[in-house]
């Protein structure tokens, strides 16, 4: 009777385990894929080297719209040519900068096409408090992009969005954050 | 049923006697809203027309025979048969400005919104949209494109309205007190005759609301208790009588009567 028993838990605490690993570990690493940024962009050696805030290159437009990530020109206007010895920084001004070519960065925070995001409307809270703290990192944390859906692990969910809306009392109707 | 009361409701007014039935504010809104253009738009009954125009006239025979033309957005109900029908609140009257929201991703294309709505303002697409080489430059970014399979409808342009809020907070001004024209949908911007008046229904200063409170002005099929924030304005006592089902007796018809 004893024996039997025994071929019963064991294969079962072996199935629990193996579906918790699969589950936990191997799904997630299959479903997203991992990329790296175009150019290795240092943030700590602008925001602490050359004591830059975040609304000088992430500007607001005189009609209240956010222009987002700087252009090409933006940056141009320090490395017109090459200022250090970074690899990536060579790099940039060889390849983006002489040739006028914008850099197809990787936005951690890109929101579906159906999505209305007003930056000027949250200009009261912390970037940190939905972006990665990239001010502290020398190198651009890893992009995971989910194979399935296409998006970034880091974009941030409805319910995210919902759960701030309603804490602090913002309206939470379709169309504040859909168009 | 319950109705939201808004700070800011934001409603036109169509001048019936100016209207030449140009189409102008149809065309506007194709181009501002992302409808595509079709291949073959014969059959009516599969076209999208956000902004479409009726044909009024009198019934009397020559030279008595008046025609008026008859422009026709989203009502903007204040009490929407279509959102209370939605299966699953694909479309709400929720937002502070009043605007019936349609979100795309949600619709599942049943069609109970369009049974529903009395006005014929809401439209399938049977088709996938398609825009001929180069004229995908000519989309608006600010509005998505809908597949399909879903529902859609005018919604008074209302990424202007989110553009004229962050022009407001970028000049430190109330974003829900915005300023007579700051925010005006493309329709109202391309009428070459000025028939149509767009703004804050409830601001006494907005003309909207001066015109909405005159004499001339009705609502359609306002009877059905839909309150639509779409007025027309008409001195012709047979154009507003068309408003709505009135009994011959009814002489004036509109809502002041």
């Amino acid at each position: 009777m004893a024996n039997s028993k025994s071929s019963v838990v064991l294969p079962f605490l072996v199935g629990v385990v193996a579906s918790l690993v699969l589950g936990w570990w191997a799904f997630p690493k299959v479903l997203y894929s991992q990329k790296t940024q175009p150019i290795r962009f240092d943030h700590v050696v602008h925001v602490e080297g050359q004591a830059m805030t975040c609304d000088q290159c992430h500007v607001f437009r005189e009609n209240g719209s956010f222009a987002g990530l700087p252009t090409t020109a933006a940056c141009a206007d320090c490395h017109s040519d090459v200022q250090g010895e970074d690899p990536d920084e060579q790099k940039f001004v060889t390849e983006y900068v002489q040739k006028g070519k914008e850099v197809e960065w990787l936005v951690y925070q890109y929101q579906p096409d159906n999505v209305y995001f007003s930056h000027i409307a949250h200009k009261n809270l912390e970037c940190t408090s939905c972006h990665l703290d990239v001010a502290k990192m020398s190198t651009p944390p890893v992009y995971y992009q989910n194979r399935i859906s296409g998006y970034s692990k880091n974009t941030m969910k409805m319910w995210e969005c919902e759960r701030c809306h309603a804490q602090s009392g913002a309206s939470n109707a379709c169309f504040v954050c859909h168009k | 049923m319950q109705q939201m009361e808004f700070k800011v409701k934001w409603g036109m007014v169509i001048d019936l006697d100016k209207c030449t039935g140009c189409g102008a504010c149809s065309v506007a809104c194709r181009a501002e809203n992302n409808i595509p253009p079709m291949v073959d738009a014969s059959n009516k009954l599969r076209t999208t027309d956000w902004m479409n125009i009726y044909e009024l006239n009198n019934g009397k025979a020559f030279p008595h025979f008046e025609v008026a033309y008859l422009p026709r957005p989203c009502m903007q109900c204040g009490k929407p048969s279509c959102s209370t029908v939605c299966p699953v609140v694909a479309t709400t009257k929720d937002e502070e400005g009043g605007i019936v929201s349609q979100v795309y991703p949600r619709c599942i294309g049943c069609r109970y919104c369009m049974a529903a709505c009395p006005y014929h303002a809401r439209y399938f697409n049977w088709f996938d949209p398609v825009w001929p080489e180069g004229m995908e430059k000519t989309l608006t970014p600010y509005v998505s494109a809908r597949p399909r399979g879903v529902v859609e409808k005018c919604t008074f342009c209302h990424h202007r309205y989110n553009a004229a809020k962050e022009q407001a907070r970028q000049n430190g001004t109330d974003p829900l007190d915005l300023p007579e024209d700051a925010y005006i949908p493309a329709c109202v911007e391309a009428c070459p005759s000025g028939a149509m008046v767009f703004g804050n229904l409830n601001n006494p200063e907005h003309r909207v609301s001066k015109l909405a409170a005159t004499k001339y002005a009705f609502r359609l099929l306002v009877r059905l208790g839909t309150d639509p924030q779409v007025y027309y304005y008409s001195k012709r006592d047979w154009v507003r009588q068309l408003g709505d089902n009135y009994l011959q007796k009814e002489l004036k018809g509109g809502e002041h009567v």
